[in-house]
């Protein structure tokens, strides 16, 4: 049988290392050994296709604002953008997950102790699955900030979660979304994490006047760039 | 032109709702084909601490060493009872749990057949981008050949193969992210 090329490498700088100096709970985390070259095989070009088992035709799993029969609290916004491969194809038919605080910066988890109310009508959770263009579209609230215990004074800027899969086990992504002219992000370790400052700047949204709704909602751009396939065939 | 990467960043401590939702450590139902495995295991941090707030998925092929999936175009059979697609967070001990078959052995580099294996990724707070290792099985005939584990150094390849339990049909497989005896993580 002939095997399908398999896909590109991480580019260098563009992802953050396994251990980063200001983020502490990197330092017991991250592997100390070198990671291991493998050539991608069947197992790697190949991958989950869960559009269709995860998302029944119809459902409003993207829109976050109306849980348990109220209206969430906080700022509107609709987050769209494409998900499209390094050679600028779509990937459509791809399960996108969200999660995020609410507008006062709670998570609805367990886990989650900052002093900060919780919105019975915000769960913070979403699913999509891009269409045939590679485009999806969430309606949510703009999530506030919040403490965390990484140092003193520490501060997440507003931020939503992203997971994706792509075509393959290789194009498998989760990130963070976020936002223009968040004055922590200067101050986050999360975000700095990332070595090129062009590579951090394309995780920051860009707000869209034509994506917002009048008297309805902020409309914010965001596309994903998923690894493309290489061009030479994996073994075979 | 070639567009830029997405960078990746931590899945952090509070995707359970969203991602991990009640049936995905179970990869079958009962129409499923093969043999019946359980696999358990704990992720272990450089202190050899349970990591309790980690996200572990597998992708593997079915009985017969079938991705489900469009490049696979090999001519063996799909099974409608199964996808091969897992998902499991940790608990506080940092144990994780999935019920799945053993998969059929796929084709590797040149005429070789890899040996079976279960794809796995890792996330967790703290880690910034995923890590990624395979799980072998013991008694593998087809490992003394297998290429992925031929490229590691033979003191570590043990990381990579998990062991029987007393109880049949279930293997141990722990995930030790740092220190003594760190698994192999591959890069993909």
């Amino acid at each position: 049988m002939k095997i399908p090329a398999g896909y590109r490498r991480e580019t260098p700088g563009a992802h953050p290392p396994y251990d980063h100096p200001s983020y502490t709970s990197t330092h017991k985390r991250a592997p100390r050994h070198a990671l291991v070259r493998l050539e991608h095989t069947l197992s790697e070009i190949t991958g989950p296709r869960l559009a269709g088992e995860t998302l029944a035709p119809g459902s409003n799993e993207n829109d976050l604002t109306h849980f348990d029969d109220g209206e969430a609290l906080g700022e509107r916004i609709i987050v769209t953008g494409r998900v499209l491969d390094e050679d600028g194809r779509a990937i459509p038919h791809t399960l996108i997950e969200i999660w995020q605080a609410n507008a006062a910066g709670r998570y609805a988890h367990v886990e989650d102790q900052h002093q900060a109310p919780l919105d019975p009508h915000f769960a913070g959770i979403g699913r999509a699955i891009t269409d045939d263009r590679g485009a999806y579209r969430f309606v949510t609230v703009k999530p506030g900030a919040y403490p965390w215990r990484n140092h003193h004074n520490a501060w997440r800027p507003n931020h939503i979660h992203f997971s994706l899969f792509g075509p393959s086990f290789a194009t498998r992504l989760i990130t963070q979304m976020y936002f223009p002219g968040d004055p922590l992000l200067t101050l986050d370790p999360i975000f700095n994490s990332i070595p090129d400052r062009s590579a951090r700047a394309r995780l920051i949204a860009t707000f869209d006047i034509e994506v917002t709704i009048p008297e309805y909602a902020l409309g914010y751009r965001f596309d994903f760039v998923l690894r493309g396939r290489d061009a030479t065939p994996a073994l075979s | 032109m070639r567009l830029p990467q997405t960078p990746s960043q931590t899945v952090g401590p509070f995707f359970g709702p969203a991602l991990v939702r009640s049936g995905q450590q179970s990869l079958v139902t009962a129409g499923s084909r093969g043999e019946r495995i359980t696999i358990e295991g704990r992720v272990l941090d450089g202190d050899a601490a349970g990591v309790s707030d980690a996200m572990i998925e597998l992708w593997q092929a079915n009985a017969d060493g079938r991705y489900d999936h469009p490049d696979d175009s090999q001519e063996k059979l799909l099974d409608p009872d199964f996808h091969g697609f897992g998902r499991a967070a940790t608990d506080e001990r940092g144990c994780f749990r999935f019920y799945s078959i053993k998969p059929g052995a796929v084709p590797g580099p040149g005429i070789i057949l890899q040996a079976p294996h279960i794809s796995v990724s890792i996330f967790a707070r703290g880690l910034l981008k995923r890590l990624v290792t395979r799980i072998y099985f013991p008694d593998e005939p087809l490992n003394a050949t297998d290429a992925v584990l031929n490229a590691v150094a033979p003191d570590r390849r043990s990381t990579l193969i998990a062991r029987n339990a007393e109880r049949q049909g279930v293997l141990l497989f722990d995930i030790v992210l740092q220190g003594e005896h760190e698994t192999v993580f591959f890069d993909v």
